[in-house]
């Protein structure tokens, strides 16, 4: 299991590498300028030169490179263009508005999905099959910043019942949390609606295969059959989906931070985007590049716990 | 039951790509026309989905909006199903290192969820609509080259490819005529799927304002219009998003119609 684990991680490396390259590329293609950005429009020619020397730009495309990774190897991610402050404090301050909402939403699809998509495969044809498998299609069908616009609307608006704006007070767990609950729901249910769908395709493939049949014919109940038998089997397929829709819904997590005028990497993001900000631009592309690094890392690593077969390829 | 749902799907996609084409003889006004002693007016009999904070017509900037997200849909999943049936083809048939490097690149553009991507894109090219058409293809493709990938790796050992081989056929050929019509189904239904996916992304790049810009309506930058009055205006928010998830569900609907039917192991399981 260690041995796996460390090996998974080893071949993390080159991904990874390959990653801040692929970065630093298309950075370095934008037909922007840092220097212009800085200076502005009207600098004279002079005192954009000058900068371009200061800041590096003018050295070749792999001296500037090398200087990037030895920077970052350092934890160094410079200072941003626009207002010179580190470029890490600021992700440091947003990071745990993401983090937060990110969580919550892939917990709650999780939570909601896996059970109503057993629920849903168990009572295959049932009235309530048929409901979830109409609210699934809708849920997937539903771009959540719109569906976050409209729990805005219901919620915060018409019914005053919860804040609409912001992230509230880090340190306050009541006021945090009630600016969590709706851009949590509006990802959250979205993220549901595909996991349902799958945990009910990955069950009722897992209840036609004979051991479920022999389970059955040794005498086991229905709950005990579904809960010990299909389920562990079922599993497999319903991590790696929660893990390739955890990688979406980090997506659709920066229309939501707008939506909702949430302090996260997504409003940030958006914000580097508009300014040019390039250096803050490199850094949130490298960070949301190790989440889906580190969410396919975490999909292995559950499966080597749930399928015992996994650790010895 | 499951092909009435994909039927229900493939008549609205008709419904929508009609209204698309004849959006001038439907909306009642054009799209762009002011009547500022109107504004932010709620639903009527004169203006079915009410006005906007310029007096334009809602439902006729709605039904113009349908021509953007059809066509950025429909053209970016084709880019990028060319690109990256294209880089899955020549990885999978020529191996060694060409499929190395290949695979890995696909690998890399894949470690980006396609929203993050297509921004990036976005923001570095600029907006417009190729633009957005080509970060749509970009952030797509790695999808499509995967899935053409693997099978490519399984048919290129069988032996009508070596028969092919044997008669003289060079490595084009036998990727354009051999290998790519066998696994051109698969590439359709991922296709059909990636449409209402594309709807979605292009909805939200025009809604943070890095898509197709104004003046030319689209539903995501009619949303982005609307928030600012959601307060005292909701129905422009509520009409323009309600077009997307209609168009979205519509191509979901189709595209598991079109999966079942080209996969009968999963439409006995689905249905």
């Amino acid at each position: 299991m260690i041995e796996y684990i460390f090996r998974r991680l080893l071949i993390t490396i080159p991904t990874l590498l390959a990653i801040v390259t692929l970065v630093f590329l298309i950075i370095h293609m934008s037909p922007g300028d840092p220097a212009v950005v800085i200076l502005g429009d009207y600098a004279s020619k002079e005192a954009v030169d000058a900068l371009r020397e200061k800041m590096g730009l003018n050295d070749p495309l792999y001296v500037q490179y090398f200087r990037f990774l030895s920077n970052l190897i350092h934890g160094d991610l410079g200072r941003s263009c626009i207002t010179g402050m580190p470029v890490a404090n600021r992700i440091a301050s947003a990071l745990p508005f993401t983090l937060e909402l990110t969580l919550t939403a892939i917990v709650m699809g999780a939570f909601l999905g896996v059970p109503l998509g057993i629920l849903s495969a168990v009572q295959r044809n049932s009235f309530f099959d048929y409901l979830i498998r109409t609210l699934s299609l809708g849920g997937i069908s539903m771009p959540s910043f719109y569906l976050g616009i409209l729990l805005m609307l219901v919620f915060g608006v018409t019914l005053a019942l919860l804040p609409v704006v912001g992230a509230g007070d880090i340190h306050d767990l009541r006021d945090n949390v009630s600016h969590l609950i709706l851009p949590a729901l509006a990802l959250g249910l979205r993220q549901a609606a595909y996991i349902t769908r799958m945990a009910r395709s990955s069950m009722l493939n897992v209840i036609g295969e004979e051991y479920i049949t022999t389970a059955k014919a040794k005498g086991l109940s229905d709950t005990k059959v579904i809960l010990i038998h299909a389920l562990r089997n079922a599993l497999i397929p319903i991590i790696s989906i929660i893990g390739l829709y955890s990688v979406v819904l980090i997506g659709s997590g920066v229309m939501i931070e707008i939506v909702f005028s949430r302090p996260g990497l997504g409003k940030m993001l958006l914000g580097a985007m508009h300014q040019r900000d390039y250096t803050a631009l490199q850094s949130l592309m490298l960070l949301y590049g190790l989440f889906v690094l580190i969410i396919n890392l975490a999909v292995d690593f559950a499966y080597s716990i749930i399928d015992p077969r996994v650790k010895y390829n | 039951m499951r092909n009435r749902t994909a039927a229900v799907g493939a008549v609205l996609v008709i419904v929508l790509v009609l209204v698309s084409f004849i959006a001038p003889l439907l909306s009642p006004y054009s799209p762009a026309q002011q009547d500022l002693g109107n504004r932010l007016y709620p639903p009527n009999s004169k203006h079915l989905f009410g006005t906007d904070s310029l007096g334009r017509d809602i439902l006729s900037r709605v039904i113009y909006g349908s021509r953007i997200s059809l066509a950025v849909g429909f053209f970016s999943v084709l880019v990028a199903s060319v690109i990256g049936v294209a880089f899955g083809l020549i990885a999978g048939y020529a191996g060694g290192i060409t499929d190395l490097v290949l695979m890995r690149v696909v690998d890399v553009l894949m470690s980006f969820p396609v929203l993050i991507m297509g921004l990036f894109v976005m923001s570095v090219f600029g907006p417009g609509t190729i633009n957005l058409i080509v970060a749509l293809a970009v952030s797509m493709s790695p999808r499509f080259a995967r899935i053409s990938y693997g099978p490519t790796l399984a048919i290129k050992e069988q032996d009508f490819i070596l028969a092919a081989k044997a008669s003289g056929a060079g490595p084009v050929r036998v990727i354009v005529y051999h290998l790519l019509p066998n696994i051109l189904g698969e590439i359709l239904v991922m296709g059909s799927l990636w449409i209402g996916t594309a709807i979605l992304i292009e909805a939200s790049l025009s809604f943070l304002g890095l898509g197709v810009t104004p003046p030319t309506p689209t539903w995501g930058n009619i949303i982005r219009e609307g928030l600012n009055h959601l307060r005292t205006a909701p129905w422009i928010v509520i009409f323009s998003g309600g077009a997307i998830f209609l168009a979205v569900i519509s191509f979901n609907m189709m595209g598991d119609g079109i999966r079942d039917i080209a996969d009968p192991k999963l439409s006995s399981l689905s249905s």
